[in-house]
C-alpha cells in the first residue's frame, strides 16, 4: 500500500458515494416538476400532495448530492495535483463552467423554490423548480464532459508537459461526451423512476394490508392515489431506458476506436481476433456479437488485450497497460443486466396496468405482485449505475488521461501515506455513517405517506372531471397551502 | 489589464463573495443555539439563512473552480499542501449542509438535536480553518494560523450576529444584537493583530509606506468592522451589516492583494497561469453568466427580505 493505492480507493469511495445522489438529484427532480406543472394545471389537491411527498424525498436526497459534490471537487487538487497541473488548462474549464452555469443555478433557485411556497406567485414558483432541475442536468453535462476527455483527449496540445486547450468547442462535443451524457442522463432517469416505482410498489402493499377489504371505492381509494406516479415512472423508465441502450451502443462502438484497451478488457479478449464472439457469461460464446456491437461488421477485426499490451509497450515504452480484467469483464455484465432488467420490468408494467377499454371502467388494478416485484426497481439500476462507472474508470487504468497521463504520475507528491490514510478512513466512516441516516429518514418519510394539505382557508371545492373553472383557480393562485418544510 | 491579472482579481472577487456570504452563514450557524429558546425560535434563526446558504457555497465551488481553470498549479499547490486543515473543512462543510437540510425532516426532537450539532461544529469548524489556512499561507507560522483562525472565527460570529439582528424581530433580535456586542471584545483585538499581519506579511511594518494599499485596505477592514460594532449599539441594524460585510470584503482583497503576485511561496500567478486562450474563452463566458447570477442571487435576498418572527405552532 502506497498513497497512490490509497488515493485511488478513496477517489473511487468518494466518488460512487457521491453517485449514489447524483442519478435521483438528476430524474427525481424532473419528475418532481412534471408533478407540480401537472398540479398547476389542473389544480387537483393529490397532485399537490405527491408534489410535497416525492419533493421530501428528492430534498432528502439533494443535501447528500451537494455536500459530497464539494469533496469531489477538492480532490482533484489534494490527491492528484500533478494530474491537476496536468490538466487544469482542459478539465478545469468544464469544471468552473459548471459551478458558474449549473450549480448557481441549481442551488438558488431550489432555496427559492423550498422556501418560497407561499411567497412566490404560483406561475414562478413553479418556473424556480424548473431552473434548479435545468442547473442539475446542466451540470452533469459538464462534468460528463470533463469526464470524456480523459478517455478521449481532443482540442488540446502538450506545451512543456501541460495540456493546453486549443478548442474548447472540440472538448465540449467531443464524441465520447455525446454518447456519455446521454448513457449516463438516461441512467439517471431509470435510477429515478426505479426510485419511484419502488416507493409506490410499496406504498401500494402497505395501504393494502391496511385496508384488506377494499372497503374504500377504487376510484379515490388510497391505493389509486400511487396510479399517477407509478405509471409516471414506469413511462419515464421505459423511455430512458431505450436512451441508455442507444447511446450504450454508441458507446461500445466509440471504445473500439478510443478505448480498445478497455473493449478488450470488457470481454475478456485475448488476442486480435475477427468476428469476435461476445460471452454473457464466461464459456458460452455468441459468435461475431462482439465484432458486431464494436463496429456494425460481424466479420471486424476486435483487438485483444494481449496484443494490444504489445502495440502500446512500443508504442509507450514498458509497463502494464492491462486494467483489471475480471472487474472490468464482470462490471459490464452487470451493468447491462441490472440496468436492462429494471427498463424490461417497466415495460412488463405498463402492459399489466394499462388503461381498460371503454372511458368509464375503472383502470386496472395493480397485482400485487407486481408491486412487490417494483421494489426491487429501487437496488437494480443504482448496482448498474455503479458498475457502468466501475467499468468506464477502471478500464481506463493504468491511464488518467488516455494516452497522456498515467495514473501512477498523477498523485500529489507532497501527500503521505497518513494524510491520504486519514481522509480516507474520515470520509468512509463519515459516509458510512450519513448514508445510514439518510437510509433511515427516507423510509420513515416513505412509511408516513404523503401529508395531507393543511389549506389556509377552506378551499373552493375542485369539480371533479374537468379543469377548475378560471376564478376557482385564481382563487388558490395566492392561498399556497403552507408548507411542511 | 493582462488576463492573468485579471483572473487573479475574479478569484480574488469569489473569495470575497464568499467569505462575507458564508460569514454570516457561518456566524448564524454557530449562534442558532445561543440566540434561541425554543424549537420556534430556533426555526427563526436559522429560517434566516435558509433559502441563501445554498447558494452562498456556490461561491467557494465557483471560486475553487475558477482557480482550478485559471491557475492550475495554485489550485493544486493550496489543496495538497493543506491537506489537513481542508479534510476538515470538507468535513465541517459536509455535516453542516445535511444539519441545515435535513433538520426540518426529522421525525423526533432527539433528531433534531443532532442536526444542531451538526450545522454547530460544521459551520466553526471551516469559520477557523479558512482564517487559520490563509495567515499559514501568509506567515508560515502556527501561531499566525491560531490568530487568524481565532480571527476568522470571531468575526464570522459577529457578522452573524449583525445578520440576524437585521433579519428578526422580537426576542431574538434583541439577543442577537447583545450577542454582536460581546463578540467584539474577542473580534475586535483579534481583527487588529490578523489584519496587520497581512500587510506586514510582505514588508516590515516600520515600511509600512511600501506597500500603502495593503495598509489602507487592512485598516479600513479594522474601522468597518468597528463601526459595525458601534452601529450595532445604535440599533442601525442594515448599516451595522453593511459595515460587518464592507469589513470582510476589505479584508479579504487585503489578503489577496498580499497573495499577488505569488499566491503561494515559489509560485507566480504566471507561472501558475492556463494558456491565453483557455482564459479568454472564460473570460467571455463568465462576463456573460455573471450579471445573472448576481441578478437572480439578489433577487432572492430580495424575495426573503422581510423580517422573520417566531411562528408559534
Ligand atoms: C452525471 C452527473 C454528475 C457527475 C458525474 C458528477 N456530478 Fe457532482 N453533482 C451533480 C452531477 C454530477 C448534480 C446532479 O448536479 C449534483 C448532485 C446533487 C446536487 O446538488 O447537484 C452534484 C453536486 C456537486 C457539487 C455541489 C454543488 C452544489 O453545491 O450545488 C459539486 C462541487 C460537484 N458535484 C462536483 C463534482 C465533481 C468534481 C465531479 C467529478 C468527479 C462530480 N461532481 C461528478
Ligand atoms: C464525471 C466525473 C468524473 C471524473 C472527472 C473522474 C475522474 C477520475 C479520476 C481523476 C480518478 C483518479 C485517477 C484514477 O484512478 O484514474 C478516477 C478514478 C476512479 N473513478 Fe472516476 N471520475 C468521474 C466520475 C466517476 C464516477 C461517477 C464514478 C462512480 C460512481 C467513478 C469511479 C471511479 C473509480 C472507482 C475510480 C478508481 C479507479 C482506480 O483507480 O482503479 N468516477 N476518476
Ligand atoms: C440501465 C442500464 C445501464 C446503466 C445504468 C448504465 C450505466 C453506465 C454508466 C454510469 C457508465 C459510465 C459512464 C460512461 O462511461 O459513459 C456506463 C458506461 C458504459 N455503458 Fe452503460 N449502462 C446501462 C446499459 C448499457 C447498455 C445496454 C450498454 C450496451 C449496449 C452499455 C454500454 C456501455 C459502455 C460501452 C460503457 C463504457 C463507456 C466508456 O467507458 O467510455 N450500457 N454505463
Amino acid at each position: 500500500m502506497d498513497a497512490l493505492d490509497l488515493a485511488r480507493w478513496q477517489f473511487g469511495v468518494t466518488t460512487v458515494y457521491h453517485f449514489l445522489f447524483v442519478p435521483l438529484t438528476i430524474g427525481l427532480g424532473v419528475f418532481v416538476a412534471g408533478l407540480q406543472t401537472a398540479w398547476h394545471r389542473t389544480g387537483k389537491e393529490h397532485y399537490l400532495r405527491l408534489t410535497k411527498f416525492f419533493g421530501k424525498l428528492f430534498l432528502i436526497n439533494f443535501a447528500m448530492g451537494v455536500v459530497t459534490g464539494i469533496v469531489q471537487e477538492f480532490q482533484f487538487g489534494m490527491n492528484w495535483s500533478e494530474y491537476s497541473v496536468f490538466v487544469g488548462d482542459v478539465f478545469g474549464a468544464p469544471l468552473a463552467l459548471e459551478a458558474l452555469l449549473a450549480f448557481f443555478l441549481e442551488s438558488t433557485f431550489l432555496g427559492l423554490w423550498i422556501f418560497g411556497w407561499d411567497k412566490l406567485p404560483k406561475r414562478i414558483h413553479l418556473a424556480t423548480i424548473w431552473a434548479a432541475v435545468i442547473g442539475s442536468n446542466l451540470s452533469a453535462y459538464f462534468i460528463l464532459a470533463a469526464n470524456a476527455w480523459m478517455k478521449h483527449p481532443v482540442g488540446y496540445e502538450v506545451v512543456d508537459g501541460k495540456a493546453r486547450m486549443t478548442d474548447l468547442w472540440a472538448v465540449l462535443t467531443n464524441s465520447t461526451a455525446l454518447a456519455q451524457v446521454p448513457h449516463v442522463v438516461g441512467a439517471a432517469f431509470v435510477v429515478a423512476g426505479g426510485f419511484v416505482l419502488a416507493v409506490c410498489g410499496y406504498r401500494i402493499l402497505q395501504e393494502r394490508r391496511a385496508d384488506p377489504d377494499r372497503t374504500r371505492p377504487m376510484r379515490r381509494g388510497a391505493t389509486d392515489m400511487w396510479r399517477t406516479p407509478m405509471r409516471a415512472a414506469l413511462v419515464m423508465t421505459a423511455i430512458a431506458g431505450a436512451v441508455v441502450a442507444g447511446s450504450g451502443d454508441m458507446s461500445a462502438k466509440l471504445l473500439h476506436e478510443q478505448q480498445p484497451m478497455k473493449l478488450a478488457a470488457a470481454e475478456g479478449l485475448r488476442h486480435d481476433t475477427a468476428g469476435a464472439p461476445f460471452s454473457p457469461v464466461p464459456g458460452v460464446k455468441v459468435p461475431m456479437l462482439l465484432s458486431f456491437l464494436a463496429t456494425g461488421d460481424p466479420q471486424a477485426v476486435v483487438h485483444g488485450t494481449e496484443d494490444l499490451q504489445a502495440r502500446f509497450t512500443q508504442q509507450f515504452g514498458p509497463a502494464d497497460y492491462r486494467p483489471n480484467l475480471p472487474v472490468v469483464f464482470w462490471s459490464f455484465r452487470v451493468m447491462i443486466v441490472f440496468g436492462m432488467s429494471t427498463v424490461g420490468l417497466s415495460v412488463l408494467g405498463l402492459w399489466l396496468t394499462r388503461r381498460r377499454r371503454g372511458k368509464q371502467a375503472p383502470p386496472r388494478e395493480t397485482p400485487s405482485w407486481l408491486a412487490r416485484v417494483c421494489v426491487l426497481a429501487l437496488p437494480l439500476p443504482t448496482v448498474a449505475m455503479i458498475s457502468g462507472w466501475l467499468l468506464s474508470e477502471i478500464g481506463r487504468q493504468p491511464w488518467t488521461v488516455q494516452g497522456e497521463l498515467l495514473t501512477a504520475a498523477s498523485v500529489s507528491p507532497g501527500v503521505s501515506l497518513g494524510e491520504v490514510a486519514v481522509s480516507l478512513a474520515v470520509f468512509t466512516a463519515l459516509y458510512g455513517a450519513l448514508a445510514l441516516a439518510e437510509a433511515v429518514l427516507l423510509v420513515r418519510h416513505v412509511k408516513a405517506g404523503p401529508e395531507p394539505v393543511p389549506a389556509r382557508r377552506p378551499e373552493t371545492p375542485s369539480s371533479s372531471g374537468g379543469r377548475d373553472g378560471g376564478s376557482a383557480e385564481d382563487a388558490t393562485a395566492r392561498l399556497q397551502p403552507t408548507l411542511m418544510y | 489589464m493582462e488576463l492573468t491579472t485579471f483572473w487573479f482579481a475574479v478569484i480574488a472577487f469569489l473569495w470575497t463573495g464568499y467569505f462575507v456570504l458564508e460569514g454570516f452563514d457561518f456566524g448564524v450557524g454557530l449562534l442558532a443555539p445561543v440566540l434561541s429558546r425554543d424549537e420556534a425560535e430556533r426555526k427563526q434563526v436559522l429560517g434566516t439563512i435558509g433559502p441563501v446558504w445554498d447558494g452562498n457555497e456556490v461561491w467557494l465551488i465557483t471560486a475553487v473552480g475558477a482557480m482550478f481553470a485559471a491557475f492550475p498549479a495554485w489550485y493544486a499547490g493550496l489543496l495538497s499542501e493543506f491537506y489537513l486543515p481542508i479534510t476538515l473543512v470538507l468535513v465541517g462543510l459536509i455535516v453542516r449542509g445535511v444539519g441545515l437540510e435535513w433538520r426540518g425532516k426529522v421525525h423526533h426532537a432527539s433528531d433534531r438535536v443532532w442536526c444542531d450539532l451538526a450545522v454547530m461544529v460544521g459551520s466553526g469548524l471551516p469559520a477557523f480553518l479558512w482564517g487559520a489556512v490563509f495567515a499559514d499561507l501568509l506567515h508560515n507560522s502556527a501561531f499566525a494560523a491560531l490568530v487568524g483562525g481565532v480571527f476568522s472565527l470571531s468575526v464570522c460570529v459577529l457578522h452573524g450576529a449583525v445578520f440576524v439582528a437585521l433579519k428578526t424581530s422580537g426576542p431574538v433580535h434583541a439577543r442577537a444584537r447583545r450577542t454582536a456586542m460581546a463578540t467584539s471584545a474577542l473580534a475586535l483585538p483579534a481583527a487588529v493583530v490578523a489584519l496587520s499581519g497581512i500587510p506586514s506579511a510582505r514588508t516590515a511594518v516600520a515600511d509600512w509606506t511600501a506597500s500603502p494599499w495593503l495598509w489602507a485596505c487592512a485598516l479600513a477592514a479594522m474601522a468597518a468592522l468597528a463601526a459595525g460594532v458601534a452601529l450595532t449599539w445604535r440599533g442601525r441594524d442594515g448599516w451595522a451589516f453593511t459595515a460587518t460585510a464592507s469589513s470582510i470584503a476589505l479584508g479579504a482583497v487585503a489578503l489577496f492583494g498580499a497573495l499577488w503576485p505569488a499566491p503561494l511561496p515559489g509560485l507566480t500567478v504566471a507561472d501558475a497561469a492556463s494558456g491565453p486562450y483557455t482564459l479568454g474563452v472564460l473570460t467571455w463566458i463568465g462576463l456573460i453568466a455573471l450579471p445573472f447570477v448576481l441578478g437572480y442571487q439578489g433577487w432572492t435576498y430580495w424575495v426573503f427580505r422581510k423580517r422573520l418572527v417566531a411562528e408559534v405552532s
